[in-house]
């Protein structure tokens, strides 16, 4: 599902935030990204829906070899991506109905289907008492909580997600992670960074491991 | 997928490369694009949508909104409002271009079998279409009703007023104006005081109109250049305050299309306020204008009334406000959606 060969990312600066990263995922796998904050976890997420070009090395998404992706197809490579940010990026004016209709309306979905597919996803996050509300009213875990709706209500083959439980409590973090998993069962590919060792290591899933922008470890647990 | 997506007029290719095959764990599971069940419709809707969505964000500034519509009325009013005073001198101008007459003033001691005479004798020459003779009785009493000297004209204890001729010549009926041979002619006439033709400050006039309206057209484009500058800025602040917006719309595969479409239809909406407030602006001012103009035809007897906009003018008008409200939002985002790209 998720291929990178030889990757490189270079920033204007000089920087190097990825050194010649190659893995691959495969379709319906749930895998994990760590590392120390600055070892290019951000940058990697961001190479898969186009946020960032890569410098140098083949991405290849779903089939696509993002390279080549000429920048009006942009819109289709991100609407078969969800993805979860850990400051939420939730939209303050508008509900938690509209939040997580929104990639729905981007994709031209008929008014009833948008409904019907939000209560879903709202219901599937244990939100859909909230749609009325707005962001601000909600907690952090909530607030993530519509992050993730919002990133699944459209069905995308792939879900990204970074820092999902930078902001949670230790039990919010876990129901969180729950859902992933939910949705990883059902076929989605799932590619989460976090720090969050610990977790990481209960939840038993394969795990790649930057260090300074290298790939320095790909560990499959034991089952 | 059907092509009627909105997203799909710009990012479908023929070169797709074709989806690889499902495992069958992924078969709950479909990806956005094969099962969007839109239509021409759904997309229709989607304009509305925007369309009110737009004014409902208007709305929700009303005031800021309300004077960045009034500056464009201002603006669109000027040149408008200066367009429709010239039309209206330009339409009085051609009321007595029309007629070319010849005045002729007789002397004071002509008497008036000389001056029926005389306006016999004129009216055999092929030249001259019509006579028509005012005696200085009928000038006195024309004078004294339309003038409203009545008072001042009972002091004078004699008729001050000579006796007319006024003379249509041949020529009038063909449109162009008399020959000066035949304004001389005429003076020369015995009892004749005075041949007055006086076109001549009428073709002044009218090429000052000319004047006047090439400056109100350059005043116009100028004008219209302040509306692309003030939506084009409106919308740039817009843009600014809803980055996070267009930064989480992109980042969930939306279309510039479909990023841009909100803010165009601030600025239609900028430019129909705008023009609609520009035609109450002039349609208040000629209402004003109306008693006082009314007043003065009077005492030119003329039956001229001040025109103010009619249907064509006033489509005009909206049409024009509309696309400088669409032009200068379009200036503005595509110079400034650019510049946003998600983090």
């Amino acid at each position: 599902m998720i291929t990178f060969t030889e990757v490189v990312k270079r920033y204007p600066n000089g920087y190097e935030a990825l050194k010649h990263i190659s893995f691959h995922i495969d379709r319906g796998e749930m895998v994990f990204l760590t590392g120390h904050s600055g070892a290019g976890k951000s940058t990697l997420l961001r190479l898969i829906p186009l946020i960032e070009r890569c410098t140098a090395g083949q991405v290849l998404v779903n089939g696509q070899y993002l390279g080549r992706l000429a920048n009006s197809r942009i819109p289709d490579l991100r609407r078969s991506i969800g993805m979860t940010f850990q400051e939420h990026r939730l939209l303050a004016d508008r509900t938690v109905f509209d939040n997580v209709a929104l990639p729905l309306v981007i994709a031209g979905f008929r008014h009833q289907e948008i409904r019907r597919r939000v209560r879903a996803a709202l219901d599937k996050v244990g939100l859909l008492n909230k749609e009325k509300s707005y962001p601000i009213t909600l907690s952090s875990g909530q607030q993530q909580r519509v992050g993730i709706a919002r990133a699944v209500v459209h069905k995308p083959p792939v879900l990204l997600a970074d820092e999902p439980t930078g902001n949670l409590d230790p039990a919010m973090a876990l129901e969180v992670m729950a859902l992933f998993r939910e949705f990883n069962r059902v076929g989605v590919t799932v590619l989460i960074a976090s720090h969050a060792l610990n977790l990481i290591k209960c939840m038993g899933c394969r795990t790649l491991i930057l260090q300074e922008g290298s790939l320095i470890d790909d560990t499959v647990p034991q089952s | 997928m059907k092509m009627s997506r909105p997203a799909a007029l710009r990012t479908t290719t023929p070169h797709r490369p074709p989806p690889a095959p499902r495992p069958p764990a992924a078969k709950l599971r479909t990806s956005s694009n094969s099962g969007t069940p839109t239509g021409s419709q759904a997309w229709l809707l989607h304009h509305f949508y925007v369309l009110f969505s737009s004014l409902g964000h208007f709305a929700r500034a009303p005031v800021q909104n309300l004077m960045a519509a009034a500056v464009i009325g201002v603006a669109l009013a000027l040149p408008s409002g200066f367009y429709l005073l010239l039309e209206n001198v330009q339409v009085l101008s051609r009321d007595w271009g029309g007629t070319m007459q010849i005045s002729l003033f007789l002397q004071p001691e002509a008497t008036p079998e000389e001056i029926q005479r005389l306006s016999e004798q004129l009216y055999q020459r092929p030249d001259i279409r019509s006579v028509r003779v005012i005696m200085p009785e009928q000038a006195l009493e024309e004078y004294r009703t339309l003038s409203g000297f009545a008072d001042a004209l009972t002091a004078l204890n004699q008729n001050p007023l000579p006796a007319v001729l006024v003379i249509q010549p041949t020529s009038a009926t063909q449109g162009t104006p008399p020959t000066q041979a035949l304004v001389d002619d005429l003076a020369k006439l015995p009892s004749v005081e005075i041949a007055q033709y006086d076109m001549r400050w009428l073709q002044r006039l009218s090429a000052m109109i000319e004047t006047a309206k090439r400056g109100v057209l350059v005043l116009a484009g100028l004008l219209a250049l302040t509306v692309l500058l003030v939506v084009g800025n409106t919308i740039r602040l817009s843009i600014q305050h809803r980055r996070e917006e267009i930064e989480i719309n992109k980042l969930f595969g939306a279309t510039d299309s479909f990023i841009r479409r909100p803010f165009l239809y601030s600025g239609f909406w900028y430019g129909l306020l705008g023009s609609l407030i520009a035609w109450l602006l002039v349609y208040a001012s000629f209402i004003l204008l109306q008693t006082p103009v009314q007043q003065l035809m009077a005492l030119y007897y003329s039956e001229f009334t001040l025109m103010s906009f009619d249907l064509r003018s006033s489509l005009l008008l909206l049409g024009v406000g509309i696309l400088l409200g669409l032009g200068g939002a379009w200036l503005a985002v595509g110079r400034h959606l650019k510049d946003i790209k998600p983090r």
